[in-house]
Protein backbone atom coordinates (compact mmCIF):
# COMPACT_ATOMS: atom_id res chain seq x y z
CA UNK A 1 0.00 0.00 0.00
CA UNK A 2 2.52 2.46 0.90
CA UNK A 3 4.12 1.91 -2.85
CA UNK A 4 0.34 3.25 -4.35
CA UNK A 5 0.30 6.23 -1.19
CA UNK A 6 4.06 6.42 0.14
CA UNK A 7 4.97 6.67 3.45
CA UNK A 8 3.14 8.54 6.03
CA UNK A 9 6.08 11.32 6.33
CA UNK A 10 5.47 11.44 2.39
CA UNK A 11 2.04 11.82 2.74
CA UNK A 12 2.37 15.11 5.19
CA UNK A 13 4.47 16.81 2.59
CA UNK A 14 1.60 17.71 -0.11
CA UNK A 15 -1.59 17.90 2.81
CA UNK A 16 -4.96 17.88 1.29
CA UNK A 17 -7.32 15.61 1.34
CA UNK A 18 -8.98 13.71 -1.42
CA UNK A 19 -12.34 14.78 -1.49
CA UNK A 20 -11.38 18.43 -1.68
CA UNK A 21 -9.64 18.31 -4.77
CA UNK A 22 -12.12 18.53 -7.78
CA UNK A 23 -9.63 15.70 -9.58
CA UNK A 24 -12.16 12.66 -8.08
CA UNK A 25 -15.19 14.18 -9.72
CA UNK A 26 -13.49 15.59 -12.89
CA UNK A 27 -12.75 11.78 -13.48
CA UNK A 28 -16.05 10.00 -11.67
CA UNK A 29 -18.04 12.00 -14.10
CA UNK A 30 -15.61 11.67 -17.37
CA UNK A 31 -15.48 7.64 -16.17
CA UNK A 32 -19.26 7.55 -16.16
CA UNK A 33 -20.00 8.85 -19.44
CA UNK A 34 -16.82 7.11 -21.15
CA UNK A 35 -18.46 3.92 -19.62
CA UNK A 36 -21.65 4.60 -20.61
CA UNK A 37 -20.93 5.70 -24.41
CA UNK A 38 -18.88 3.01 -24.73
CA UNK A 39 -21.68 0.41 -23.41
CA UNK A 40 -23.53 2.27 -26.44
CA UNK A 41 -21.08 1.78 -28.70
CA UNK A 42 -20.10 -1.69 -27.73
CA UNK A 43 -23.69 -2.70 -28.13
CA UNK A 44 -24.21 -0.77 -31.63
CA UNK A 45 -21.18 -3.15 -32.81
CA UNK A 46 -22.81 -6.10 -31.76
CA UNK A 47 -25.87 -5.16 -32.95
CA UNK A 48 -24.02 -4.52 -36.59
CA UNK A 49 -22.53 -7.94 -36.16
CA UNK A 50 -25.56 -9.49 -35.19
CA UNK A 51 -27.51 -8.03 -38.08
CA UNK A 52 -24.77 -8.90 -40.72
CA UNK A 53 -24.30 -12.14 -39.24
CA UNK A 54 -28.10 -12.86 -39.91
CA UNK A 55 -27.88 -12.02 -43.55
CA UNK A 56 -24.60 -12.91 -44.34
CA UNK A 57 -25.61 -15.83 -46.70
CA UNK A 58 -29.34 -14.91 -47.53
CA UNK A 59 -30.10 -14.11 -51.32
CA UNK A 60 -34.13 -12.70 -52.75
CA UNK A 61 -34.17 -13.91 -56.30
CA UNK A 62 -36.77 -11.63 -58.03
CA UNK A 63 -39.14 -12.54 -60.72
CA UNK A 64 -41.41 -9.78 -62.44
CA UNK A 65 -43.64 -12.34 -63.68
CA UNK A 66 -45.61 -13.56 -60.51
CA UNK A 67 -46.48 -16.47 -62.99
CA UNK A 68 -42.89 -18.09 -63.39
CA UNK A 69 -42.91 -18.75 -58.77
CA UNK A 70 -43.18 -22.79 -59.13
CA UNK A 71 -40.33 -22.74 -61.53
CA UNK A 72 -38.16 -20.41 -60.04
CA UNK A 73 -38.39 -22.63 -56.69
CA UNK A 74 -37.85 -26.05 -58.46
CA UNK A 75 -34.70 -24.50 -60.18
CA UNK A 76 -33.27 -22.98 -57.37
CA UNK A 77 -34.11 -26.23 -55.06
CA UNK A 78 -32.36 -27.95 -58.03
CA UNK A 79 -28.97 -25.46 -57.91
CA UNK A 80 -26.12 -26.81 -55.90
CA UNK A 81 -25.40 -24.31 -53.20
CA UNK A 82 -28.37 -23.12 -52.29
CA UNK A 83 -29.41 -24.77 -48.73
CA UNK A 84 -32.87 -23.04 -48.28
CA UNK A 85 -35.63 -22.01 -50.32
CA UNK A 86 -38.43 -19.90 -49.21
CA UNK A 87 -40.86 -18.50 -51.32
CA UNK A 88 -42.97 -15.20 -50.52
CA UNK A 89 -46.71 -16.56 -50.88
CA UNK A 90 -48.55 -13.78 -53.12
CA UNK A 91 -51.33 -13.23 -50.81
CA UNK A 92 -48.15 -11.33 -48.43
CA UNK A 93 -46.64 -9.62 -51.72
CA UNK A 94 -50.43 -8.22 -52.27
CA UNK A 95 -50.57 -7.32 -48.53
CA UNK A 96 -47.22 -5.29 -48.75
CA UNK A 97 -48.48 -3.48 -52.63
CA UNK A 98 -51.75 -2.81 -50.67
CA UNK A 99 -49.75 -0.50 -48.22
CA UNK A 100 -48.40 1.32 -51.28
CA UNK A 101 -51.32 1.35 -53.64
CA UNK A 102 -54.57 0.93 -51.38
CA UNK A 103 -57.17 -1.12 -52.19
CA UNK A 104 -55.81 -1.23 -56.18
CA UNK A 105 -52.98 -3.55 -55.13
CA UNK A 106 -55.34 -6.42 -54.10
CA UNK A 107 -57.21 -6.59 -57.70
CA UNK A 108 -56.90 -9.54 -59.26
CA UNK A 109 -55.53 -8.14 -62.71
CA UNK A 110 -52.37 -6.37 -61.19
CA UNK A 111 -49.58 -8.47 -62.08
CA UNK A 112 -47.72 -8.95 -58.57
CA UNK A 113 -44.02 -9.81 -59.05
CA UNK A 114 -42.66 -12.89 -56.84
CA UNK A 115 -39.86 -13.30 -54.37
CA UNK A 116 -37.75 -16.52 -53.36
CA UNK A 117 -35.82 -16.02 -50.13
CA UNK A 118 -32.72 -18.30 -50.97
CA UNK A 119 -29.96 -19.32 -48.01
CA UNK A 120 -26.69 -20.70 -49.62
CA UNK A 121 -24.80 -22.79 -48.39
CA UNK A 122 -21.52 -22.36 -46.08
CA UNK A 123 -18.68 -22.14 -48.91
CA UNK A 124 -21.12 -22.36 -51.94
CA UNK A 125 -19.49 -20.43 -54.80
CA UNK A 126 -21.94 -17.61 -55.33
CA UNK A 127 -20.87 -17.43 -59.06
CA UNK A 128 -21.86 -20.92 -60.00
CA UNK A 129 -25.51 -20.54 -57.97
CA UNK A 130 -25.93 -17.10 -59.43
CA UNK A 131 -25.30 -18.50 -63.64
CA UNK A 132 -27.11 -21.74 -62.48
CA UNK A 133 -30.58 -19.78 -61.68
CA UNK A 134 -29.99 -17.13 -64.48
CA UNK A 135 -30.14 -20.07 -67.05
CA UNK A 136 -33.31 -21.47 -65.44
CA UNK A 137 -35.25 -18.40 -64.50
CA UNK A 138 -34.09 -15.85 -67.04
CA UNK A 139 -34.56 -12.04 -66.52
CA UNK A 140 -34.80 -12.78 -62.56
CA UNK A 141 -33.39 -10.63 -60.46
CA UNK A 142 -30.32 -11.90 -58.00
CA UNK A 143 -30.09 -9.99 -55.24
CA UNK A 144 -27.80 -9.82 -51.51
CA UNK A 145 -30.05 -9.17 -48.65
CA UNK A 146 -26.73 -7.37 -47.45
CA UNK A 147 -27.24 -5.14 -49.95
CA UNK A 148 -30.33 -4.48 -48.71
CA UNK A 149 -29.45 -3.67 -45.20
CA UNK A 150 -25.91 -2.20 -45.95
CA UNK A 151 -27.09 0.98 -45.08
CA UNK A 152 -28.21 0.48 -41.62
CA UNK A 153 -25.24 -1.82 -41.28
CA UNK A 154 -23.09 1.43 -42.68
CA UNK A 155 -25.02 3.53 -39.64
CA UNK A 156 -24.57 1.19 -36.89
CA UNK A 157 -20.65 1.45 -37.94
CA UNK A 158 -20.70 4.73 -38.13
CA UNK A 159 -22.12 5.55 -34.77
CA UNK A 160 -19.84 2.77 -32.96
CA UNK A 161 -16.61 4.76 -34.50
CA UNK A 162 -17.86 7.71 -33.07
CA UNK A 163 -18.94 6.35 -29.75
CA UNK A 164 -14.88 5.23 -30.04
CA UNK A 165 -14.23 8.63 -30.86
CA UNK A 166 -16.11 10.19 -27.84
CA UNK A 167 -14.46 8.28 -25.49
CA UNK A 168 -11.42 9.34 -26.58
CA UNK A 169 -12.44 12.62 -26.31
CA UNK A 170 -13.28 11.89 -23.10
CA UNK A 171 -9.83 10.71 -22.34
CA UNK A 172 -8.16 13.51 -23.71
CA UNK A 173 -10.46 15.48 -21.53
CA UNK A 174 -9.71 13.80 -18.83
CA UNK A 175 -5.32 14.21 -19.73
CA UNK A 176 -6.41 18.36 -19.49
CA UNK A 177 -8.27 18.06 -16.39
CA UNK A 178 -5.45 16.36 -14.81
CA UNK A 179 -2.73 18.04 -16.58
CA UNK A 180 -4.18 21.32 -15.06
CA UNK A 181 -4.93 19.83 -11.71
CA UNK A 182 -1.25 19.11 -11.64
CA UNK A 183 -0.27 22.24 -12.78
CA UNK A 184 -2.69 23.77 -10.00
CA UNK A 185 -0.99 21.17 -7.49
CA UNK A 186 2.26 22.38 -8.35
CA UNK A 187 0.98 25.99 -7.83
CA UNK A 188 -0.03 25.50 -4.18
CA UNK A 189 3.34 23.65 -3.13
CA UNK A 190 5.55 25.66 -5.17
CA UNK A 191 7.38 26.29 -1.95
CA UNK A 192 7.89 22.77 -0.67
CA UNK A 193 8.91 22.13 -4.17
CA UNK A 194 11.21 24.61 -3.91
CA UNK A 195 13.01 23.87 -0.27
CA UNK A 196 12.89 19.87 -1.52
CA UNK A 197 14.53 20.80 -4.54
CA UNK A 198 17.07 23.33 -2.47
CA UNK A 199 18.27 20.64 -0.22
CA UNK A 200 18.60 17.83 -2.70
CA UNK A 201 15.77 16.35 -4.09
CA UNK A 202 15.51 15.05 -7.12
CA UNK A 203 12.64 15.72 -9.74
CA UNK A 204 11.84 12.03 -9.65
CA UNK A 205 11.18 12.14 -5.86
CA UNK A 206 9.05 15.69 -6.32
CA UNK A 207 7.27 13.71 -9.23
CA UNK A 208 6.44 10.64 -7.54
CA UNK A 209 4.86 12.54 -4.50
CA UNK A 210 2.31 14.46 -6.61
CA UNK A 211 2.25 11.35 -9.06
CA UNK A 212 0.52 9.30 -6.09
CA UNK A 213 -1.48 11.86 -4.90
CA UNK A 214 -3.41 12.19 -8.18
CA UNK A 215 -3.52 8.68 -8.54
CA UNK A 216 -5.01 8.44 -5.19
CA UNK A 217 -7.38 10.75 -6.73
CA UNK A 218 -7.99 9.00 -10.21
CA UNK A 219 -8.92 5.72 -8.61
CA UNK A 220 -11.40 6.94 -5.68
CA UNK A 221 -13.47 8.79 -8.89
CA UNK A 222 -12.73 6.12 -11.30
CA UNK A 223 -14.35 3.99 -8.91
CA UNK A 224 -16.94 6.05 -7.92
CA UNK A 225 -17.66 7.03 -11.24
CA UNK A 226 -17.44 3.52 -12.90
CA UNK A 227 -20.07 2.16 -9.90
CA UNK A 228 -22.20 4.66 -11.05
CA UNK A 229 -21.99 3.76 -14.42
CA UNK A 230 -22.05 0.08 -13.80
CA UNK A 231 -25.68 0.70 -11.61
CA UNK A 232 -27.12 3.03 -14.30
CA UNK A 233 -26.24 0.48 -17.04
CA UNK A 234 -27.88 -2.58 -15.01
CA UNK A 235 -30.78 -0.13 -13.87
CA UNK A 236 -31.49 0.99 -17.43
CA UNK A 237 -30.57 -2.28 -19.75
CA UNK A 238 -31.11 -4.98 -16.98
CA UNK A 239 -35.13 -5.15 -18.22
CA UNK A 240 -34.75 -4.37 -21.69
CA UNK A 241 -31.59 -7.24 -21.84
CA UNK A 242 -33.65 -9.90 -22.81
CA UNK A 243 -36.25 -7.88 -24.63
CA UNK A 244 -33.12 -6.77 -26.93
CA UNK A 245 -31.59 -10.26 -27.20
CA UNK A 246 -35.13 -11.31 -28.35
CA UNK A 247 -35.15 -8.73 -31.07
CA UNK A 248 -31.67 -8.94 -31.85
CA UNK A 249 -30.99 -12.19 -32.21
CA UNK A 250 -28.45 -12.12 -29.48
CA UNK A 251 -27.20 -10.48 -26.15
CA UNK A 252 -26.35 -6.51 -26.93
CA UNK A 253 -23.58 -6.66 -24.22
CA UNK A 254 -21.31 -10.03 -24.15
CA UNK A 255 -18.86 -11.19 -21.70
CA UNK A 256 -15.74 -9.67 -23.27
CA UNK A 257 -17.65 -6.42 -23.49
CA UNK A 258 -18.18 -6.25 -19.86
CA UNK A 259 -14.70 -7.19 -19.04
CA UNK A 260 -13.56 -3.89 -21.69
CA UNK A 261 -15.91 -1.81 -19.83
CA UNK A 262 -14.94 -2.66 -15.98
CA UNK A 263 -11.18 -2.38 -17.73
CA UNK A 264 -12.09 1.33 -18.63
CA UNK A 265 -12.00 2.98 -14.94
CA UNK A 266 -8.59 1.23 -14.55
CA UNK A 267 -7.35 2.68 -17.81
CA UNK A 268 -8.79 6.23 -16.58
CA UNK A 269 -6.64 6.22 -13.37
CA UNK A 270 -3.66 4.57 -15.49
CA UNK A 271 -4.47 7.37 -17.99
CA UNK A 272 -4.05 10.20 -15.22
CA UNK A 273 -1.22 9.20 -13.32
CA UNK A 274 0.83 9.12 -16.54
CA UNK A 275 -0.58 12.16 -17.38
CA UNK A 276 0.15 13.42 -14.21
CA UNK A 277 3.72 12.31 -14.06
CA UNK A 278 4.42 13.88 -17.37
CA UNK A 279 3.27 17.33 -16.42
CA UNK A 280 4.86 17.45 -13.09
CA UNK A 281 8.12 16.43 -14.84
CA UNK A 282 7.67 18.74 -17.43
CA UNK A 283 7.09 21.87 -15.13
CA UNK A 284 9.75 20.96 -13.30
CA UNK A 285 12.45 20.80 -15.83
CA UNK A 286 11.56 24.61 -16.07
CA UNK A 287 13.36 24.98 -12.75
CA UNK A 288 17.14 25.15 -12.38
CA UNK B 1 25.10 37.45 -12.84
CA UNK B 2 21.94 39.13 -13.41
CA UNK B 3 18.54 38.36 -12.95
CA UNK B 4 16.62 38.26 -16.41
CA UNK B 5 17.36 41.37 -18.50
CA UNK B 6 18.31 43.29 -15.37
CA UNK B 7 21.69 44.83 -14.42
CA UNK B 8 24.23 42.59 -13.47
CA UNK B 9 24.13 42.14 -9.68
CA UNK B 10 27.70 40.30 -9.31
CA UNK B 11 30.76 40.42 -12.01
CA UNK B 12 34.30 39.96 -11.52
CA UNK B 13 34.32 38.13 -9.24
CA UNK B 14 37.21 35.47 -8.48
CA UNK B 15 38.31 33.05 -5.82
CA UNK B 16 38.72 30.42 -4.40
CA UNK B 17 36.90 28.76 -1.11
CA UNK B 18 39.96 26.21 0.83
CA UNK B 19 38.49 23.05 1.84
CA UNK B 20 37.68 23.20 5.92
CA UNK B 21 37.67 26.93 5.58
CA UNK B 22 35.53 29.47 7.65
CA UNK B 23 34.16 32.09 5.75
CA UNK B 24 32.03 35.11 6.35
CA UNK B 25 30.41 37.15 3.56
CA UNK B 26 29.94 40.91 4.54
CA UNK B 27 28.72 44.01 2.93
CA UNK B 28 26.18 46.34 2.72
CA UNK B 29 22.58 45.53 2.06
CA UNK B 30 22.09 45.28 -1.83
CA UNK B 31 25.77 44.20 -2.16
CA UNK B 32 25.13 40.78 -3.73
CA UNK B 33 25.45 38.43 -0.93
CA UNK B 34 22.47 36.84 -1.28
CA UNK B 35 23.22 36.18 -5.05
CA UNK B 36 26.37 35.03 -4.59
CA UNK B 37 25.27 32.90 -1.84
CA UNK B 38 22.44 31.46 -4.35
CA UNK B 39 25.26 30.54 -6.62
CA UNK B 40 27.01 29.07 -3.91
CA UNK B 41 24.57 26.72 -3.17
CA UNK B 42 23.42 25.71 -6.89
CA UNK B 43 20.14 27.86 -6.46
CA UNK B 44 21.48 29.92 -9.91
CA UNK B 45 23.72 29.83 -12.77
CA UNK B 46 26.09 32.30 -13.45
CA UNK B 47 25.26 34.57 -16.47
CA UNK B 48 28.55 34.24 -17.43
CA UNK B 49 31.92 33.01 -15.83
CA UNK B 50 32.20 29.86 -14.26
CA UNK B 51 31.44 28.05 -10.79
CA UNK B 52 33.50 25.21 -9.51
CA UNK B 53 32.35 23.24 -6.52
CA UNK B 54 34.21 20.04 -5.05
CA UNK B 55 36.35 19.84 -7.77
CA UNK B 56 33.72 19.88 -10.42
CA UNK B 57 32.57 22.50 -12.84
CA UNK B 58 28.86 22.96 -12.50
CA UNK B 59 28.35 26.29 -14.94
CA UNK B 60 26.29 24.29 -17.28
CA UNK B 61 26.25 20.58 -15.48
CA UNK B 62 22.73 18.80 -16.62
CA UNK B 63 19.81 19.63 -13.96
CA UNK B 64 19.49 16.00 -13.23
CA UNK B 65 23.44 15.81 -11.53
CA UNK B 66 22.79 19.18 -9.26
CA UNK B 67 20.71 17.06 -6.53
CA UNK B 68 23.47 15.04 -5.79
CA UNK B 69 25.88 18.40 -5.34
CA UNK B 70 22.72 20.08 -2.90
CA UNK B 71 22.77 16.84 -0.76
CA UNK B 72 26.32 17.86 -0.11
CA UNK B 73 25.66 21.20 0.69
CA UNK B 74 23.44 22.49 3.90
CA UNK B 75 21.99 25.77 3.31
CA UNK B 76 20.06 28.15 6.24
CA UNK B 77 18.04 30.50 4.10
CA UNK B 78 17.58 34.40 5.22
CA UNK B 79 13.94 34.05 5.33
CA UNK B 80 14.27 29.99 6.24
CA UNK B 81 12.16 28.59 4.11
CA UNK B 82 10.69 26.03 6.62
CA UNK B 83 7.95 23.80 5.41
CA UNK B 84 4.80 25.51 7.21
CA UNK B 85 2.50 22.25 7.52
CA UNK B 86 5.37 20.07 8.65
CA UNK B 87 6.32 19.84 12.26
CA UNK B 88 9.36 20.89 13.36
CA UNK B 89 11.10 17.26 13.26
CA UNK B 90 9.98 16.49 9.95
CA UNK B 91 11.43 19.62 8.65
CA UNK B 92 14.80 19.03 10.21
CA UNK B 93 14.33 15.44 9.10
CA UNK B 94 13.99 15.79 5.39
CA UNK B 95 17.07 16.02 3.89
CA UNK B 96 17.90 12.88 5.62
CA UNK B 97 14.63 11.34 4.10
CA UNK B 98 15.37 12.80 0.55
CA UNK B 99 18.90 10.27 0.97
CA UNK B 100 17.03 7.17 1.85
CA UNK B 101 16.89 6.99 5.35
CA UNK B 102 14.00 5.17 7.03
CA UNK B 103 12.47 6.86 10.20
CA UNK B 104 13.97 4.74 12.66
CA UNK B 105 17.09 5.41 11.30
CA UNK B 106 16.82 9.47 11.51
CA UNK B 107 14.92 9.60 14.73
CA UNK B 108 17.79 10.01 16.74
CA UNK B 109 19.88 12.04 15.01
CA UNK B 110 16.87 14.62 14.58
CA UNK B 111 16.06 14.26 18.42
CA UNK B 112 19.65 15.08 18.99
CA UNK B 113 19.94 17.90 16.68
CA UNK B 114 16.78 19.54 17.76
CA UNK B 115 18.17 19.16 21.90
CA UNK B 116 20.99 20.97 20.51
CA UNK B 117 19.32 24.09 19.10
CA UNK B 118 17.12 24.21 22.17
CA UNK B 119 14.20 22.80 20.29
CA UNK B 120 13.67 19.81 22.01
CA UNK B 121 10.53 19.99 23.73
CA UNK B 122 8.97 22.04 20.23
CA UNK B 123 9.60 19.33 17.87
CA UNK B 124 5.64 18.85 17.32
CA UNK B 125 4.99 22.52 16.29
CA UNK B 126 4.73 23.89 13.35
CA UNK B 127 6.27 27.12 12.22
CA UNK B 128 3.59 29.05 12.20
CA UNK B 129 3.59 28.88 15.85
CA UNK B 130 6.82 28.74 16.63
CA UNK B 131 8.86 32.48 17.26
CA UNK B 132 11.24 33.39 14.49
CA UNK B 133 14.42 32.83 16.90
CA UNK B 134 13.01 29.08 17.10
CA UNK B 135 12.43 29.09 13.66
CA UNK B 136 15.85 30.23 12.76
CA UNK B 137 16.97 27.47 14.59
CA UNK B 138 14.72 25.06 13.20
CA UNK B 139 16.71 25.75 9.30
CA UNK B 140 19.65 25.80 11.07
CA UNK B 141 19.20 22.22 12.43
CA UNK B 142 17.83 20.99 8.77
CA UNK B 143 21.03 23.01 7.26
CA UNK B 144 23.66 20.83 8.84
CA UNK B 145 21.60 17.50 10.18
CA UNK B 146 23.39 15.98 7.11
CA UNK B 147 27.08 16.93 8.27
CA UNK B 148 27.25 18.79 5.07
CA UNK B 149 30.82 19.46 3.00
CA UNK B 150 29.72 22.78 2.64
CA UNK B 151 27.31 25.12 4.94
CA UNK B 152 26.13 27.96 3.69
CA UNK B 153 24.19 30.68 5.85
CA UNK B 154 22.74 33.95 5.18
CA UNK B 155 22.02 35.83 8.20
CA UNK B 156 21.74 33.04 10.23
CA UNK B 157 21.81 34.95 13.66
CA UNK B 158 19.73 37.43 12.98
CA UNK B 159 16.72 36.76 14.64
CA UNK B 160 18.41 35.47 17.71
CA UNK B 161 19.79 36.54 20.98
CA UNK B 162 23.39 36.60 21.57
CA UNK B 163 23.51 33.95 23.66
CA UNK B 164 21.77 31.64 20.95
CA UNK B 165 24.08 33.28 18.32
CA UNK B 166 27.46 31.93 20.62
CA UNK B 167 25.72 28.74 20.73
CA UNK B 168 24.72 28.57 17.24
CA UNK B 169 28.09 29.66 15.88
CA UNK B 170 29.79 27.60 18.21
CA UNK B 171 27.92 24.69 16.19
CA UNK B 172 29.23 25.99 13.09
CA UNK B 173 32.64 25.88 14.34
CA UNK B 174 32.52 22.09 15.40
CA UNK B 175 30.83 21.36 12.28
CA UNK B 176 34.02 23.44 10.87
CA UNK B 177 36.84 21.44 13.05
CA UNK B 178 34.94 18.08 11.70
CA UNK B 179 35.84 19.37 7.82
CA UNK B 180 32.89 21.22 6.33
CA UNK B 181 33.36 24.52 4.86
CA UNK B 182 31.57 27.38 6.07
CA UNK B 183 30.38 30.58 4.53
CA UNK B 184 27.89 32.21 6.83
CA UNK B 185 26.81 35.70 4.94
CA UNK B 186 26.31 38.39 8.13
CA UNK B 187 26.33 41.88 9.24
CA UNK B 188 26.83 40.91 13.04
CA UNK B 189 30.35 42.06 13.55
CA UNK B 190 30.45 40.67 17.06
CA UNK B 191 30.32 36.88 15.22
CA UNK B 192 33.12 37.72 13.34
CA UNK B 193 35.21 39.08 15.69
CA UNK B 194 34.50 35.41 17.90
CA UNK B 195 35.79 33.71 15.24
CA UNK B 196 39.23 33.82 15.07
CA UNK B 197 40.86 32.04 12.05
CA UNK B 198 37.82 32.93 9.74
CA UNK B 199 38.19 34.88 6.94
CA UNK B 200 36.17 37.81 5.73
CA UNK B 201 34.61 38.40 2.20
CA UNK B 202 33.55 41.59 1.15
CA UNK B 203 31.40 42.51 -1.24
CA UNK B 204 30.60 46.07 -2.20
CA UNK B 205 28.41 46.35 -5.46
CA UNK B 206 28.44 43.45 -6.49
CA UNK B 207 32.09 42.67 -7.18
CA UNK B 208 34.80 41.59 -4.23
CA UNK B 209 36.94 43.89 -2.08
CA UNK B 210 39.54 42.28 0.06
CA UNK B 211 39.79 44.53 3.18
CA UNK B 212 41.74 41.66 4.98
CA UNK B 213 43.80 40.53 2.36
CA UNK B 214 42.90 36.68 3.60
CA UNK B 215 41.59 35.47 0.03
CA UNK B 216 44.77 36.67 -1.52
CA UNK B 217 46.58 33.29 -1.13
CA UNK B 218 43.89 31.07 -0.22
CA UNK B 219 44.94 27.20 0.19
CA UNK B 220 43.87 24.96 -2.99
CA UNK B 221 40.34 24.14 -2.46
CA UNK B 222 38.04 21.90 -4.05
CA UNK B 223 35.44 24.46 -3.45
CA UNK B 224 35.72 27.38 -6.34
CA UNK B 225 33.82 30.09 -7.20
CA UNK B 226 35.50 32.15 -10.18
Amino acid sequence: MNFLTGTEAERRLLPGGTVRSPTPYVIAIMTFAMMIVASAGLALANAAGIVAGAVENRYVLQLSDGGKLDAAVRAALATPGVAGVEPVPEAEMRKTLEKWLGPAGLGEDLPVPALVHLELAPGAQLDRVRAGLARAVPGARFIAEQATVQPLLGSLRALRWLAVALVLLMALATSAAVVLAARGALDTHRSTIEIMHGIGATDEQVALLFQRKIALDAMVGALAGGLIAALALLLIGGGGLAMASDLAGGPPLGGGDFLLLALLPVAAVVLATLVARFAVLSALHKVI
Amino acid sequence: MRYGTGAEVLRDLDFRLANGGFYFLTGPSGAGKTSLLQLLYLARRPTRGRIQLFGQDLTDAPRDVLPDYRRRIGVVFQDFRLIRHLSAFDNVALPLRITGKSDAELEGPVREMLAWVGLADRASARPPTLSGGEQQRVAIARAVISQPELLVADEPTGNVDAEMAARLLHLFTALNRLGTTVVVATHDIGLIARTPGAQLIRLEKGSLTDPTGGLRNPPPSPVQVR
